[in-house]
């Protein structure tokens, strides 16, 4: 038996094309979003006031402890199906309007969650900052606030680094589910050529090997990255091995 | 609400799932991750090379992709495996599907907790055990062994509280898992943000009691290890 | 318990052997997501017009019968790689399949339907979806159909894995139609509350030359195993009886005022 057809991969190129494309910006775009809210959280989570902190806290709680799939059906099936939605939707809301597309329900699931990894991730690096730093900006004169901007927060996403670059890799893995609200992402397509062909090996193998390519890509990227702004840290530099979902 | 209490047998018999789902996967992962662990600290080249190709393509295939390629293809293979054989058929069904997927997967992410806890046991440990006469198997089993696993505990933990979240994706091969059975019972009565929400809170209950247990066991563990006061 | 074992292989050679095999124990799969043929109740059992005609047929054939219930996506490689012997879940009989698994007479006829709202000038035609956006579950004839003769030419398919999310999504205005086997659409939606408002735009669609009913197909039969000629056989020959019984249209009624066999 023939179980490897590589002629069901070669017709349906352009559709796995199309689908890695939409993982890439899909998973770009809610990276870059995570990490703009991301920042200035991490600032709020490690504040000494708790009405600052504790509903950060809060909402990482929720994010992290719960798999991204039933946040993505929540937002897609479970907002988008609410009668009050429906009703915002008649009345041609522009902006619950935006719940209507599935991109956008997927972007913003995608979004809230990695953007709560991230957080914690930051809170977690600025709290290691050492303390001589932090008292060196102060010898300076600086303010709080212009330590935190010139000090701290380098300082901290600099050593965030490692992590940070395993939250991309993982976020990229986690964007998988997208094929679960109508998506044609690259495992959306996958399983359309295997529902079209019924040839498991071919779409899923190849699919997965696509990702695969892309995570090598993507890894070499960071340890560039790790080389240039993580020089100095290099020798004490211990692998983390944390996986998320 | 009252859908809610209707549906709540089912939805905590979903959860029964899962956790099944979930322990069955840890047990081979952890089985897989110490074989993993071995094989990459081995002086035997090509088996450094498997594992360093196990962890490295765990590391870059989505779970839901190896998933759906376990259950989809794996029942071919088996077939062509127990026709050759001769063998009655073997089924895989979702949940072993699953649960096989889920712990091979887990399985690179405790090879690579069990590597680290392996190296970070002092060599001078396994030199005062020969020093005192014992074989390798008893330095290993008596010495190394009960060391590593105070270094791993903060890795297997991290390491289950996410295993236990990937389980969600073994609804979309269709196990009735208390995701799946949410999202049935969501659109039988139209409310579907109740019942994932309520999906939300099992998996937040069971992350939770995951951390305490774990802080107890890391305390418990590390009796004996004075804590640096920085 | 080694007896036991050895007396097992013993029947499984010995039955092996034998040209055609009598079935006394079937494993019948279903999806669970498509009323109300078929699907999965708050206990979590399957239950709708496929298995209760499942069940008739194994009163019938006096085998027993278990139900396995699988994603609609892989139900025909799931037959094929033997995690059940037969599909029961209002598959069509199409050329596409048959090159795969063989099927039984058809147990009830269906053409397909397009679903919008109720007025809607929408009509089953390239020219009128231009630039809309149509449901579809993904692996079924209307995927097949709206994939071979819309797709790629200004319509934007939108797939999913069960009927039932394509529904939800009409409903939120996600979608502007759905294309969908008509005695499912009647059953399970448009007769239920939750499809008023909705009904059939144009007319009952069987395909209009050879070519388009080859991709519609030619009714709703049980798939089994190519190499399984026996329960096929038998499956038929069960099928008959339940028609002339009287206890198909006894569970017909059950679901649907009138015949949905066809002629």
């Amino acid at each position: 038996m023939e179980w490897f057809d590589l002629t069901v991969v070669t017709g349906s190129l352009p559709e796995f094309w199309r689908g890695l494309w939409m993982t890439l910006h899909l998973t770009g775009i809610a990276l870059i979003i995570g990490f703009g809210f991301a920042v200035p959280l991490s600032i709020a989570r490690v504040s000494k006031n708790p009405w600052v902190s504790a509903p950060v806290r809060a909402y990482t709680y929720f994010f992290r402890g719960t798999p991204m799939l039933v946040q993505l059906l929540l937002v897609y099936y479970g907002i988008g199906q609410s009668e009050w939605m429906q009703q915002m939707w008649e009345a041609g809301n522009p902006f619950w309007l935006l719940f209507r597309d599935a991109y956008f329900c997927a972007l913003l699931a995608f979004s809230l969650n990695t953007c709560a990894y991230q957080l914690e991730m930051f809170a977690g690096a600025i709290r290691n900052t050492p303390n001589g730093e932090v008292e060196a900006a102060k010898a300076m004169g600086m303010t709080r606030s212009t330590a935190l901007r010139r000090i701290i927060l380098p300082s901290a996403l600099r050593r965030a680094l490692p992590p940070f670059s395993n939250e991309v890799i993982l976020m990229l893995q986690g964007s998988a589910i997208a094929s679960a609200v109508t998506l044609v992402d690259l495992t959306g397509a996958a399983r359309n050529v295997y529902s079209r062909h019924y040839a498991p090996f071919e779409a899923f193998i190849f699919a997965g090997l696509l990702y695969l390519v892309v995570t090598f890509v993507l890894v070499g990227l960071f340890r560039v990255a790790e080389n240039r702004w993580l020089a100095h840290l290099q020798p004490r530099r211990s692998a983390s091995d944390a996986k998320k979902n | 609400m009252d859908a809610l209490i209707e549906y709540s047998p089912s939805l905590l018999a979903g959860a029964w799932v899962t956790l099944q789902v979930a322990i069955l996967s840890l047990m081979l992962a952890v089985g897989t991750g110490l074989l993993g662990a071995a094989c990459k600290l081995s002086r035997l080249a090509p088996l450094r090379w498997w594992s360093a190709l196990y962890t490295t393509v765990v590391r870059g295939v989505p779970d839901l992709v190896m998933m759906l390629l376990v259950f989809y293809g794996g029942q071919v293979l088996l077939n062509q495996v127990s026709d050759y054989l001769e063998w009655e058929m073997i089924e895989l069904n979702a949940f072993a599907a699953g649960v096989l997927t889920i712990g091979f997967i887990f399985g690179a992410y405790f090879t690579e907790t069990f590597r680290g806890a392996f190296q970070a046991v002092p060599a001078g440990q396994m030199e005062a055990g020969r020093a005192y006469g014992m074989s390798g198997w008893q330095t290993f089993w008596r010495v190394l062994f009960p060391q590593m696993l105070r270094y791993a505990l903060p890795g297997m933990g991290n390491n289950w509280l996410v295993l236990l979240k990937s389980t969600a994706i073994v609804s979309m091969i269709g196990l009735s898992d208390m995701t799946w059975l949410a999202d049935q019972a969501g659109r039988s009565t139209h409310q579907p943000f109740t019942f994932y929400l309520a999906v939300c809170v099992l998996y937040l209950a069971m992350t939770s009691v995951s951390n305490a247990v774990l802080q107890r066991l890391e305390r418990r563990y590390n009796v004996g290890v004075r804590e640096a006061n920085v | 318990m080694k007896k036991v074992l050895l007396l097992s292989a013993l029947l499984a050679l010995s039955s092996f052997g034998l040209s055609a095999k009598e079935w006394t124990e079937i494993r019948m799969a279903s999806e669970g997501a498509y009323p109300p043929f078929n699907e999965t109740g708050s206990d979590g059992a399957l239950k709708g017009f496929d298995i209760d005609i499942g069940n008739a047929l194994c009163t019938e054939m006096k085998a027993k019968c278990t139900w396995v219930k699988q994603e609609w996506d892989g139900m025909i490689p799931a037959l094929i790689a033997r995690k059940f012997d037969a599909i029961v879940a209002s598959m069509s009989i199409t050329e596409e399949r048959k090159a795969k698994v063989d099927f039984t007479n058809k147990y009830y006829a269906s053409p397909v339907v397009l679903i919008a709202k109720t007025g809607s000038p929408l009509r089953p035609e390239l020219a009128s979806l231009k630039g809309r956006k149509v449901a579809v579950q993904r692996g079924t004839v209307s995927d097949n159909f709206a994939t071979k003769y819309w797709a790629g030419k200004g319509v934007e398919i939108v797939r999913y894995a069960k009927q039932d999310e394509a529904y939800l999504d009409l409903k939120s205005g996600r979608v502007d139609a759905t294309f969908a086997d008509y005695w499912e659409a009647y059953g399970g939606f448009l007769t239920k509350p939750e499809g008023s408002g909705y009904s059939i735009a144009g007319d009952q669609y069987f395909g209009k030359n050879a070519e388009e009913r080859a991709v519609i197909g030619e009714g709703i039969g049980i798939a089994v195993r190519k190499k399984d000629q026996d329960l096929k056989a038998q499956l038929n020959k069960a099928l008959a009886a339940l028609r002339t019984s009287g206890k198909y249209d006894e569970i017909r009624k059950k679901y649907f005022p009138m015949d949905i066999y066809g002629n």
